[in-house]
């Protein structure tokens, strides 16, 4: 210690007790919070995967078959991934409603960890898309929304309409609306391809070409009506509705005013 | 005399002595001009069409029709930095940094949906009334004649920000082009100077959209109003109104004060949906690029009948001699608007050699009179609305969860059924009107009021109705139909006899109608 102690004053000991302070903090903190995020243990995750099958078997199986299989009024879901359970479940599309043309968008019938259960099941079969974290959607900071405006008119507003308000397919399929839906979901429909929609792979569009979508689509749904009432964001046929309802409709109103005899 | 009026007559008498205006001015500023709404709805189209000068002057300050290529790096985020046309990037421009542009944009297209409404309106009532009669044919030929030019004027303006939809409804323009057999192809490289898109359509659109055609519109609106003029304006009948003479205001003060207030009114209700509704946002569009589509692109609603008719179309296609004839766009994107337009302005000549009437008329029919001119009528529309629907079928889809297959389907059958039923139907309700007018006229009207006869029998009082009423229901013409016999008076067969009958036929067609109420009927009534 008598050696240790002779360098107390001397003048390198301040930067170095500095740089040892911030190097112990800041391990400290990289342990403490890999310990947060280290991957759930086997014995959790195989429990994970059990209550996901009781699920399955409970609310899928009559469809999908008991071994996710697929059958005749359902495909195998064998291979899919967590990530489009998710998509499917955490939406409210599965289980459908009825088995009309398209599963829609409604309110979820089992909660996150439940779907989280389910999703961990079906990826236990074969492995799949994975359901993107929170570190790969950071779309605000590694996206860039013109790219993703001029991605999206390329790729998506062909069926989803130029601001991503939806739009009609053939037979009564839909692309639905892409306001309001999260970005984890956006994500998941382009790399799994749900219903009608095609798979987007990573070699189509990058990770990072996906996160500027997922920008552009923020940003167009939260841009304020710029010119007033955006009338759907439709094209010309709500304008025109307008136009013969409420324009000419005041028009001729007042024309019939004038033209009344004075009593 | 006031000093006031003492100045003013000297300053009036200033311009006489050097324009000689006083007796011109005297006899026309007394001009009468009958008052009634559907006189107005021209009136909506006329200062749509002064709203839309003035407008569009305002945006060629700023816009530049060019295709050359800028990178974007104006105040909107969401496409700063991507490659556009000067054209789109002057628009945004317009839309963002320009004090007062959008919504100088947005009523300038807004007026277009509104002028070309209005005209459809006007020509609504100018046709149900029959006002196109002699000596009105060529105005209402000038009329088709603006109706043409403004689908086509407006389908240029929204074409001019190439902007992704506007861009979209251009390539398929091209495509309707393409579809002439021989020459199409030609046309399009001529239009278009070489492969869509190129960089001369937009230039030489803009040309056409702010000269060639609003000189067309001016002069055309001036030569129409000048008939009008000309010609006196049409009247609805009514006691004291004949085939002589114009019953209502003149032009000076009344008619002048409700016109001019009128245009103010078409510049409020304007400008109120150009600040309160957005239209043609074509900053969510994006700049247009050959390989990008929306979903749901659609033209504005006058172009949407067309639109309609092809979404429509069954994908017929000819080849032969190493040409193709595509079907599916020829028949509906040129040849049955051909038909349609040509028939709407050759109708007035086609409604007097089916009548034989040769007559000047300035009294206008109630639609229910002339049976077989409004049954047609609404059949063209019944055809025009369906279309449009189809036009939209993508929109109605998802709004309505329908599927477009089945809209499609519907048009298709529609478009053939529903127009000969409207037809019928149109034709019965008029017949069923003229029954009723019959009626009120012979028995007036039911006061609703109950009385117990002494012998107890219930009967309904009838009031007679005015005689302004009576005559307003019984002034109407009721011709016969032309009788062409298929031999003259020595039984010989005469030269066209098909053409005949079929004139004969059409003849009858046209003059069936319930017997209006005479005056002998009215006395027989009179004795009971």
């Amino acid at each position: 210690m008598k050696r240790l102690s002779r360098f107390r004053r001397h003048r390198a000991v301040a930067p170095l007790l500095l740089v040892l302070a911030l190097l112990s903090i800041g391990t400290t903190f990289s342990v403490a919070g890999a310990a947060t995020s280290t991957p759930i243990t086997a014995a959790e995750k195989s429990a994970l995967i059990d209550e996901g099958k009781q699920l399955f078997l409970k609310g899928c199986s009559s469809c999908h078959g008991l071994n996710a299989e697929g059958g005749g009024i359902a495909p195998s879901l064998i291979g899919v991934g967590a990530a489009s359970v998710d998509f499917q479940v955490a939406t409210g599309r599965m289980p459908m409603a009825d088995m009309s043309t398209q599963a829609m968008r409604k309110k979820p019938v089992y909660n996150e960890k439940q779907v989280e259960a389910l999703a961990a099941y079906v990826a236990s079969l074969a492995p799949g898309p994975e359901v993107p974290g929170e570190s790969q959607l950071n779309y605000e900071r590694d996206g860039s929304a013109a790219q993703g405006g001029e991605l999206f008119r390329t790729n998506c507003a062909m069926c989803h309409n130029f601001a991503g308000q939806g739009g009609a397919l053939t037979q009564g399929k839909y692309a639905p609306t892409l306001m309001g839906v999260e970005a984890r979901h956006i994500y998941e429909a382009m790399i799994t391809g749900p219903q009608s929609m095609p798979v987007f792979s990573d070699k189509t569009i990058t990770p990072a070409e996906k996160l500027s979508i997922i920008k552009w689509i923020k940003a167009a749904e939260a841009e304020p009506q710029l010119g007033g009432a955006a009338l759907g964001r439709v094209g010309p046929v709500t304008e025109g509705l307008l136009v013969w309802t409420l324009g000419l409709g005041l028009l001729v109103g007042v024309a019939v005013w004038l033209a009344m005899k004075a009593r | 005399m006031t000093a006031r009026e003492r100045i003013a007559g000297s300053v009036a008498n200033y311009v006489d002595e050097r324009t000689g205006a006083a007796a011109w001015m005297k006899k026309n500023l007394n001009k009468v001009f009958p008052d009634h709404w559907s006189f107005l709805l021209g009136e909506i189209a006329l200062y749509s069409f002064v709203i839309l000068l003035l407008s569009g002057t305002f945006l060629t300050f700023w816009f530049d029709p060019s295709q050359r290529e800028v990178i974007y790096d104006g105040g909107y985020q969401p496409l700063s930095g991507l490659k556009m046309s000067a054209a789109y990037a002057s628009t945004l421009h317009i839309s963002f940094e320009v004090r007062g542009g959008l919504l100088m944009r947005q009523i300038h297209h807004w007026a277009a949906l509104i002028f070309m409404a209005a005209i459809v309106v006007h020509l609504m009532r100018v046709y149900f009334t029959g006002a196109f009669r002699k000596p009105r044919e060529f105005n209402w030929i000038i009329g088709v004649g603006l109706l043409t030019l403004g689908i086509v004027e407006g389908f240029l303006g929204y074409s001019l920000p190439d902007d992704l939809l506007s861009g979209t409804g251009i390539r398929i323009a091209e495509a309707i082009i393409q579809a002439l057999p021989l020459v199409g192809s030609y046309l399009a490289f001529f239009a278009f100077g070489g492969a869509f898109p190129g960089e001369a359509f937009i230039p030489r659109i803009y040309t056409v959209h702010v000269l060639l055609l609003p000189g067309a519109f001016l002069a055309l609106i001036t030569v129409h109003l000048m008939l009008v003029w000309y010609q006196k304006h049409t009247q609805y009948p009514g006691p004291g109104r004949t085939e002589k003479n114009v019953v209502g205001y003149p032009l000076l003060p009344v008619y002048m004060a409700k016109a001019g207030g009128f245009f103010f009114i078409v510049f409020g209700v304007t400008a109120f949906l150009g600040a309160v509704a957005s239209i043609n946002p074509i900053w969510l569009y994006g700049p247009y690029t050959p390989g990008q589509i929306s979903a749901g692109s659609q033209p504005d609603w006058y172009m949407g009948w067309l639109d309609g008719l092809v979404r429509m179309s069954p994908p017929l296609e000819t080849h032969a001699f190493g040409h193709t004839i595509s079907w599916n766009i020829l028949i509906p994107g040129l040849i049955v608007p051909g038909i349609l337009f040509t028939g709407m302005a050759l109708y007035p000549f086609i409604e007097s050699w089916m009548t034989g009437d040769k007559r000047e008329h300035h009294l206008l029919d109630r639609p229910r009179n002339a049976p077989n001119r409004t049954a047609l009528g609404v059949m063209s529309l019944t055809f025009m609305l369906v279309a449009l629907i189809n036009g939209g079928n993508d929109i109605i889809a998802t709004t309505f969860h329908l599927t477009i297959n089945q809209i499609m389907w519907f048009s298709r059958i529609a478009i053939f059924v529903l127009p000969p039923l409207s037809f019928m139907i149109t034709k019965r309700l008029c017949l069923s009107l003229q029954r009723a007018d019959r009626d009120l006229v012979l028995h007036g009207r039911e006061t609703g009021r109950l009385v117990m006869m002494p012998h107890g029998e219930f009967v309904e009082v009838h009031e007679p109705i005015s005689p302004e009423k009576a005559w307003l229901l019984t002034q109407h013409e009721q011709n016969p139909a032309l009788a062409l016999d298929e031999n003259d008076s020595r039984g010989v067969r005469r030269p066209g006899t098909l053409k005949n009958k079929l004139r004969a036929r059409l003849s009858r067609a046209h003059a069936v109608a319930v017997p209006k109420v005479t005056a002998e009927d009215l006395k027989e009534i009179e004795h009971h």
